[in-house]
């Protein structure tokens, strides 16, 4: 690894730069008094949660905030160049040609109708680079370079022709093609798997050794830890601390760069609390610190021998659930954790009873659950209740959040308008949501609040298992914290058991006590979840742990390359 | 509450990135930029209705008595929209072929859209081989496009009212047909009727509490554009003489009836097809901004 | 924050390769799927005829007015063969049709092919020069306009809207009087010649055009925004090209699917204008033929035009699988 050039000057300086959106007597701003620099060859990530303005200032660097928008620096330089007040004649010479931008999501980032090839050459036609036979030799020799194989091939072929990360090699080779001296990434390990997003983070790494600044925005503190050297934490449309990677991830000093780390779901953070409680908020009758008890005796769920196949579109059957066996006893949780096709999610369905197996049988507490007749199933359901990633699209879209909530309690237990809307009140109450909120439409509420109403509507028929599935992978980091605390909470106070479906390795580590891994349909490792994390003994388990950026490693551990 | 760090979207639109678009959501600047139209629109139904209901609010004259003294006048301060061939004033019969017109539309809307209803709910939560069926019924009246089912169910049953009415009923059905099954579908397939399986209610509770109403929400906007639409189809009817029996005043008719005067007395054709041209956009113009605001509630 | 995870309620199926779907299969499926849709269409035709309350037989010895005697109404049935039973005649009538045999009229005594095969030229060019010309009129109009500030989209927008809602035979009216009778620059009564063509063609493009241009616009302005058209113009692309190279076929390809609707809905207007126009073509015949009870000419235009719209969709599907790619490999159904 070559040392990075280091110029005297900065390649990207920003000094103060605000932008806002609006008619101009009533700007709305944005993002405020934002400074940062980036050197060729060195990485400055931005990281922030949603409405922290990391986009937009990363739009701002070329020059794509919109029409409507305000721009305003003391300054904002590439190369001693000013970029401020440019008009849109030459942002077109800069974008693409001294910057290069990816987004997240190749699928959708490149464009669906048009061949790969000409994705990538498009920056180059642009430009005026070469002719068109030139440009296709250079497209083969930029998919080459970014680790894309058969490249010939692959430059005639379609976007969702290609896997996940080829497509996102390829949306990066399209950025980097006019070799532009600075690189702005936005999420783009997002939807990614764990193993894929490795190899992405590799091929930027290496794109910053070729002497290329790098800016790469996210949400995710462990993803930037593995390559970032500076990083810069945005709030609310201001950058609250920014300084080399060790020291903030070591040593922070503002509060919320704290609660951030704090609120990160890892191995150290078992059996803590995630996030700081807030005054006024329902204090949980149970200490998450100590371990439950678990009874080994009567399992609630015991599921055999499954086995689903599907058949593919091109006539192939596959099984998504391949002879899986599994337990869960009262008051632990069980974390099934595996990447996208792991068969996770088809396991789960099989469990709530919402999808048949091909073979094997699940049992509730003894009796039987997946042979039974649908209609002779209904009652029992009260007792397995789920939590599903979208909150939005579970709930029926006309309905209020009190009449959510009511759906879910069970007739014979609460007669009444008074009784049911007494417990209603008490079942918000529990999940932190005030009274206030009873006549609001889900659109109206937050993404964390979305989520606790429909963990309020988990709990209405009292259920002993609940199965959440993927429940904060669509939250900020913040929120997610809280939403684990509350489940932590709830779990310890009301001794129910979860099963929780998660792709994230750090949430699963963080709240299951025993862990399932599985892939292409078999569970590969099963154990506690110290033993699975610590010792893992297959070798996928292994690789997934290897390729998982993690906060609690040395710098050294973090910025090396995975196999 | 509990939202120590729940910072609530900051009320700023994520940039598209399109220089010259407007930013701002866009279902806000659409509703925005289309209210004045949308007022214009119900004040107009709105005096059509009243029009529909009671006529001699809106005019004295009669529509149907004759006075060839007066015959083919151009349009003056005694007869706003002229004289037709009989002498009557355009103006009288345009009023009262409001309700005709609308009577017609609204029948034959309410024959489509029920017949839609069914063959579009019976689709959707029928099983695959219902659907099929249903399906391929559908693909057939499509081969029949629009005004052509309704001329052929003229031809078999002869020309009249009643016939105008179910006619462009029943030839407007698999449009809206098509589009209910397609709501049955994209609702039964939710996740929230997925969640209410799960709480362990049976599926009738399911179906009348969440699917029927959601996948009928639309129908609001169905309903009004399919008015206008309607109103288009038997005045065109009509107007070859297809449809209500003169010298009843319906719009289409008095089309029929003007078109051969077109060069001399062009009022007798303007003023009727302005009435029918009026009444889509009125009803069109509501029908979307409708949409929109079903849409925007529901995403 | 992964927005792709298959949760409990959709997905968990598996990502299969995609694999080429061989273009003649799906070719002959859809061509017999054609045939079944007709045959359907043939028997709807028959049903509805049987239901018809009137005497068949009255009809062709010239309606009730001419008073026929019993002697002739059973010559008539036997002629035509009225009194066979249902099965046999829908037997008759479906090989018939199958042959090209449309059967005869009751009016003119003459076979209906014969009849249709003389009108339908016109009507041919007409609808087609008019859907072509509809295209012509809507993807300009959408280019120029469409997300180039609030001014110029509601213009365009509002054009649209209009001209979609616009009755053809009033429109076709007001072109008449504004332009043949008034300003005199074309004839007033059809031949068939291109100048007597174009007034009746705008007549049902322009409907058409605010019909296409709104659903076209729709999808362009979605276009605008998308991820894609961002990268595009990272990359340096000025709004011109990302609009032209990118989001225009991405906008054309929902109103290419509704051009086969589009071209059975000109169909209908066609015969409106016809008679607007004095235009010689299928309109004429088909609404004598509807006032008159003429049932074998009814059902003979009406199987041409089902034949029509049926062949014009199966071009349209196959057309539209070259023009997105993503469902020649996808397995998936549109």
């Amino acid at each position: 690894m070559s040392p990075p050039r280091i110029h005297e000057a900065p390649l990207l300086r920003v000094e103060n730069l605000s932008v806002g959106f609006g008619p101009r007597d009533k700007v709305n701003e944005v993002v405020r008094g934002v400074s940062f620099s980036v050197q060729s060859g060195r990485c400055l990530a931005i990281v922030g949660e949603s409405g922290s303005g990391k986009t937009v200032t990363a739009r701002t660097l070329v020059g794509l905030t919109g029409e409507r928008s305000h721009v305003a620096a003391d300054r904002l330089e590439l190369n001693g160049i000013s970029l401020l007040g440019l008009s849109n004649r030459r942002w077109r010479t800069v974008r693409g040609a001294e910057i290069g931008f990816v987004l997240q999501d190749a699928l959708v980032s490149l464009d669906p109708l048009r061949k790969v090839g000409k994705e990538i050459a498009e920056p180059l036609r642009i430009h005026g680079w070469g002719d068109r036979s030139k440009r296709e030799e250079k497209v083969i020799e930029l998919l080459r370079e970014v680790g894309v194989p058969e490249p010939e091939m692959r430059a005639r072929q379609l976007p969702h022709e290609l896997s996940g990360g080829l497509r996102q090699r390829a949306l990066i080779a399209s950025a980097i093609a006019m070799d532009p001296g600075l690189l702005v990434a936005d999420e783009p390990t997002t939807a990614l798997d764990v193993t894929v997003q490795a190899q992405i983070l590799a091929l930027l790494q290496k794109t910053k050794e070729r002497g290329r600044g790098l800016i790469l925005i996210s949400h995710d503190l462990a993803v930037v830890s593995r390559l970032a050297d500076e990083v810069a934490v945005m709030r609310l449309g201001e950058i609250v601390e920014q300084g080399p990677v060790e020291q903030i991830l070591r040593a922070p000093q503002h509060p919320y760069t704290k609660a951030l780390l704090d609120a990160v779901p890892a191995a150290h953070s078992k059996g803590t609390r995630l996030a700081p409680l807030v005054e006024g908020a329902y204090i949980p009758a149970g200490d998450p610190q100590v371990p439950t008890v678990i009874d080994t005796r009567s399992p609630i769920i015991t599921a055999e021998d499954l086995v689903k196949t599907f058949r593919g579109p091109d006539g192939v059957s596959r099984a998504a659930v391949d002879h899986v066996s599994l337990e869960i006893r009262p008051g632990e949780t069980l974390g099934i954790v595996g990447e996208s096709g792991s068969g996770k999610t088809t396991t789960a369905r099989i469990v709530l009873a919402l999808l048949d197996p091909d073979s094997g049988n699940v049992t509730l507490r003894g009796k039987p659950w997946t042979t039974l007749k649908e209609k002779d199933r209904r009652q029992r359901r009260r007792r397995v209740s789920v939590v599903y990633q979208d909150p939005l699209s579970s709930f029926d879209p006309r309905w209020t959040v009190r009449r959510i909530v009511d759906d879910a309690i069970a007739e014979e237990d609460y007669k009444g308008k008074e009784q049911r809307l007494g417990r209603v009140k008490e079942l918000l109450g529990h999940v932190g949501i005030g009274a206030e909120l009873l006549d609001r439409r889900p659109l109206q509420l937050s993404g964390g609040q979305r989520q606790r109403v429909a963990i309020a509507r988990a709990l209405a028929p009292e259920p002993e298992l609940i199965v959440c599935d993927e429940p904060v992978s669509a939250l900020d980091v913040s929120i997610q914290a809280q939403v684990l605390d509350l489940l932590a909470d709830l779990q310890s106070e009301l001794k129910i058991a979860y099963l929780f479906i998660s792709h994230d390795l750090g949430v699963i580590y963080h709240v299951s006590d025993r862990v399932l891994v599985m892939k292409d349909g078999r569970v590969v490792e099963s154990g506690s979840a110290d033993e699975v994390f610590k010792a893992p003994q297959a070798e996928y388990t292994q690789k997934l742990l290897a390729a998982l950026p993690r906060l609690d490693r040395t710098e050294t551990e973090r910025k090396a390359v995975p196999a | 509450m509990s939202t120590a760090i729940d910072p609530n979207a900051i009320g700023a639109p994520l940039p598209g990135g399109a220089p010259a678009s407007a930013a701002g959501s866009r279902l806000s600047a659409r509703v925005r930029g289309v209210r004045p139209a949308v007022a214009l629109s119900v004040l107009f139904l709105a005096l059509i209705v009243i029009a529909a209901i009671v006529p001699s609010l809106l005019t004295k004259g009669d529509p149907l008595g004759v006075n060839l003294a007066h015959s083919l006048q151009s349009p003056s301060l005694e007869f706003p929209f002229g004289t037709d061939q009989s002498g009557r004033s355009v103006y009288t019969r345009v009023i009262y072929g409001a309700r005709e017109s609308v009577l017609i539309g609204l029948g034959a809307t309410a024959v489509g859209l029920g017949l839609a209803a069914l063959l579009g709910v019976a689709a959707g939560l029928g099983g695959k081989v219902v659907d099929g069926g249903i399906n391929r019924l559908l693909e057939v009246l499509f081969s029949f496009p629009g005004l052509l089912l309704a001329l052929f169910l003229v031809a078999v049953f002869g020309s009249g009212v009643s016939t105008q009415i179910i006619a462009v009923g029943i030839a407007s059905a698999p449009g809206y047909a098509r589009m209910i099954r397609g709501q049955v579908l994209q609702v039964k397939g939710a996740d929230y009727v997925i969640a209410s399986k799960a709480l362990g209610h049976p599926p009738s509770r399911t179906l009348f509490k969440n699917i029927l109403p959601n996948a009928f929400r639309p129908l609001v906007v169905l309903a009004t554009l399919g008015v206008g639409q309607s109103i288009v189809w038997a005045s065109a009817l009509s107007f070859l003489g297809l449809g209500v029996a003169p010298p009843a005043p319906e719009w289409g008719a008095m089309l029929d009836a003007g078109k051969d005067y077109i060069q001399t007395a062009w009022w007798l054709t303007l003023f009727p097809g302005a009435a029918i041209v009026a009444f889509t956009l009125a009803a069109s113009c509501l029908g979307r901004y409708l949409q929109r605001r079903i849409e925007g509630e529901t995403y | 924050m992964s927005s792709a995870t298959p949760s409990i309620t959709h997905g968990g199926a598996l990502e299969a390769p995609p694999r080429r779907r061989l273009p003649w299969q799906t070719a002959v499926k859809r061509v017999l799927g054609a045939i079944v849709v007709l045959w359907a269409a043939a028997t709807l035709c028959f049903v509805l005829q049987e239901l018809s309350p009137g005497d068949p037989a009255i009809a062709i010895l010239g309606g009730s007015g001419a008073r026929p005697t019993e002697q002739q109404l059973e010559q008539t049935n036997e002629r035509y063969g009225l009194n066979d039973p249902v099965l046999e005649r829908y037997g008759r009538f479906i090989s018939n049709l199958a042959t090209g045999d449309l059967g005869t009229s009751y009016q003119y005594k003459q076979p209906v092919t014969t009849l249709i095969s003389e009108q339908v030229g016109p009507t041919l060019v007409l609808i087609f020069v008019s859907t072509a010309l509809a295209w012509v009129i809507a993807v300009p109009l959408t280019l120029l306009t469409a997300g180039r500030g609030r001014a110029r989209s509601s213009f365009g927008s509002g054009l649209e809207a209009f001209f979609a809602g616009v009755p053809p035979y009033w429109l076709g009216l007001v072109l008449l009087v504004v332009f043949a009778f008034e300003l005199g620059w074309f004839p007033v009564t059809g031949g068939t010649s291109p100048d007597a063509l174009l007034l009746p063609a705008l007549t049902l493009a322009l409907p058409l055009a605010g019909f296409l241009g709104q659903v076209t616009r729709d999808e362009f302005d979605r276009g605008l925004k998308q991820p894609f058209a961002i990268s595009a113009r990272t990359r340096g692309a000025s709004e011109n090209e990302v609009r032209r190279r990118h989001v225009l076929r991405h906008a054309m390809l929902p109103g290419i699917t509704l051009t086969g609707w589009a071209i059975g809905a000109t169909i209908s207007g066609a015969v409106l204008v016809e008679i607007i126009y004095a235009r010689p073509g299928l309109g004429q015949v088909l609404v004598n033929a509807v006032s008159n009870q003429d049932l074998p000419v009814v059902v003979g235009v009406t199987m041409l035009v089902a034949l029509i719209y049926v062949v014009v969709n199966l071009l349209v599907d196959l057309l539209y699988v070259i023009v997105d790619p993503r469902l020649r490999t996808a397995g998936r159904a549109a």
